[in-house]
């Protein structure tokens, strides 16, 4: 019993962790009406996203990956997923300032950011 | 190495640096942006001619970015069928920059030009990116690069409903992106590698982890999202109604293909033939679901009281005809559903060049106000029926070609219902197409409401109406000559079932 639970859950917390916050994210960009509480919910996904990049990389007791001199041995933590992750954090900066830039143009707009008044809004127009 | 070799780079390279350049044109005479962009987008089309021919007579091409070896590095890679997805989007890229011009001065608004065309390079390279790079994670950037510009070129018509739009579109957009991203990661997880001829090689001896089934259908969803293959569909009628008439042609045609060639690449070179029909058979419930879009898109389209708006849903069932060649996965299924990639982005640009053209001359797409345009637009309107009959699949045009391949190749798999379900699509696609010729053609137009249309409406200018006659010969001429894009499709086809 206490075995599976291990297996499951403690040995891959680090998964757990990205799926829960993943899935608030998800949870916030379908269910909240706010057209920047949706933004944050974005913002959460994709930071899941990111942590769970960089929790596939590490290895237990590994330093950082810098070039060591000649005859020195050490463990180090996978490098790419950090990197991949220095591209995707751009993407993400970039999307949140389009979508906020977006935002503040349909309050501009129709004077409202709530979903469903804004739907009205279109609508009435 | 020649000149050859290096030319996917440049394809790519000197895009990004015209796109600063036109900013800094911009800055100095706004006059400028127009023919730099036009110059560079007609250097793509002609390198992407270029690495066509070179690929049909020599094969693939491969170019390691900055020197560095593949596995690690990032690798460009040509193959017959990606070069032949670059000939097509630039082609309609082309028609697109020829277009532009006067629709842009119209649309958008002056102090807007500059950036519009800086996006709207942007857009173009990052789908070429998408298009011909071997590596899955450089994929993802050049789709988000494509993904953004999108967005704001979205919300750059005038009009307050496009923000709205737009925002919906980044929302879902961003949802796939990071689905897609999530796939990545677990292909990574699973075989450390981020290259996809490496994937397509590693992949195999783990081919029963559930890591990789979860990777599949993350990598699933995201493109079906981008490529609004339905039910996931739904940022796309907003997206393309409320864009600037030259960005609605883009993304039907350009990005459309691209997300689809993507999933196509995924399915087929990273993750081949093997895994999609005996580990993780899926191509049955995609063919199930591709009739569904059929018949529903095509539904839907009726239903629509707006021009545009009735093309972008006409899409929707397009993008059906494409995945249902996926479904049935056999040789002449895949040639059809390839032809009819380059076939829907002939005539759906057409089609939609036409409804800019009608929102250019009389500020409306709604049906009811077209009442007898044929009669003071007879250029476009005749565009229009040929690319529309072309829709349909009357032969002999393109659009007939592909939907003939699509019908074999069911029949070959001995799907007879879903062959006869693609038959009452295109019987569907005559009510939509009809709707409008009839309008166009039969409406008669009394009444003050009319004759005010009436007196302003003309025929487009030149720059507009060439690109439009063109496409619309091309739809037709490109079913008659179907023979010579067949030895283009055969050989991509083969690529495709053969692995990477």
């Amino acid at each position: 019993m206490i075995e599976t639970f291990y297996e499951l859950f403690l040995s891959r917390y680090n998964y757990w962790m990205a799926i829960i916050l993943m899935l608030i994210g998800l949870y916030a960009l379908i269910a909240k009406q706010n057209l920047v509480k949706k933004l944050i919910g974005l913002n959460i996904f994709q930071t899941a996203i990111f942590l769970f990049y960089i929790s596939l990389g590490e290895v237990e007791g590994g330093t950082a990956p810098i070039y060591l001199p000649e005859g020195v041995d050490a463990l180090y933590v996978n490098p790419v997923p950090h990197v991949l992750m220095l591209t995707a954090i751009v993407v993400g900066v970039s999307v949140t300032a389009v979508a906020l830039s977006l935002i503040v143009r349909i309050y501009e707009e129709y004077g409202v950011i709530d979903e469903d008044e804004l739907m009205q809004a279109v609508r009435r127009r | 190495m020649t000149m050859i070799d290096h030319i996917p780079v440049l394809m790519i390279v000197i895009p990004i640096l015209a796109s600063l350049l036109i900013l800094l044109a911009g800055w100095y005479d706004r006059r400028f942006c127009y023919p730099i962009s036009l110059i560079t987008i007609l250097f793509q089309f002609g390198s992407a001619i270029a690495i066509l021919l070179h690929v049909m007579q020599e094969g693939t091409i491969r170019y390691s970015v900055g020197g560095w070896a593949p596995p690690l590095g990032i690798e460009l890679v040509v193959d017959s069928f990606n070069s032949y997805i670059l000939a097509a989007i630039l082609l309609l890229a082309a028609a697109t920059a020829f277009y532009a011009r006067r629709s842009v001065e119209k649309e958008i608004g002056p102090e807007k030009t500059v950036s519009f065309y800086v996006l709207f390079q942007l857009l173009i390279t990052g789908l070429v990116g998408m298009t011909i790079t071997g590596d899955i994670f450089n994929l993802y950037v050049f789709l988000e690069i494509s993904s953004i510009t999108a967005y704001t070129l979205i919300a750059s018509a005038r009009r307050p409903h496009s923000y709205v739009a737009s925002f919906n579109y980044l929302i879902l957009g961003s949802i796939a992106g990071g689905f897609i991203l999530l796939g990545i990661a677990n292909l990574y997880a699973a075989t450390g590698t981020l290259n996809m001829a490496d994937l397509a090689h590693l992949l195999p001896a783990s081919y029963e982890l559930a890591t990789v089934h979860a990777a599949f259908l993350f990598l699933m969803i995201g493109f079906s999202i981008k490529a609004a293959f339905f039910p996931l569909h739904l940022w796309l009628p907003d997206a393309y109604a409320e864009s600037p008439s030259a960005v609605t042609i883009l993304l039907s045609t350009a990005m459309a293909k691209v997300s689809i060639y993507a999933m196509f690449r995924i399915l087929f070179s990273v993750f081949t033939t093997a895994y999609i029909i005996d580990t993780f058979p899926v191509t049955g419930f995609i063919l199930f679901i591709a009739t569904v879009a059929i018949v529903a898109g095509a539904v839907l389209a009726i239903a629509q009281k707006d021009l545009k708006r009735m093309l972008a849903y006409s899409s929707v069932s397009q993008v059906g005809y494409i995945m249902f060649a996926l479904g049935v996965a056999n040789q002449i299924a895949l040639e059809g559903g390839l032809l009819h990639i380059l076939g829907h982005a002939v005539m759906k640009g057409c089609l939609f060049m036409v409804a800019g053209l009608i929102i250019y001359r009389m500020g409306t797409s709604r049906l009811s106000d077209l009442k007898g345009v044929a009669k003071t637009m007879p250029i476009s309107c005749a565009a229009f029926a040929l690319a529309g009959a072309s829709m349909i699949g009357i032969p002999p045009t393109i659009g007939f070609m592909s939907k003939y391949y699509l019908v074999l190749g069911a029949l070959e798999a001995g799907h007879w219902v879903y062959a006869a379900v693609l038959l009452l699509g295109s019987l569907l696609a005559v009510g939509y197409i009809w709707r409008f010729i009839e309008i166009a053609y039969f409406g008669d137009h009394h009444g003050d409401h009319g004759e005010d249309h009436q007196t302003r409406a003309r025929e487009g200018p030149l720059s507009m109406l060439a690109p439009i006659v063109g496409l619309a010969l091309l739809s037709l001429f490109l079913g008659v000559f179907v023979e010579a894009v067949m030895e283009v499709v055969g050989p991509a086809v083969s690529i495709l079932l053969g692995g990477a």
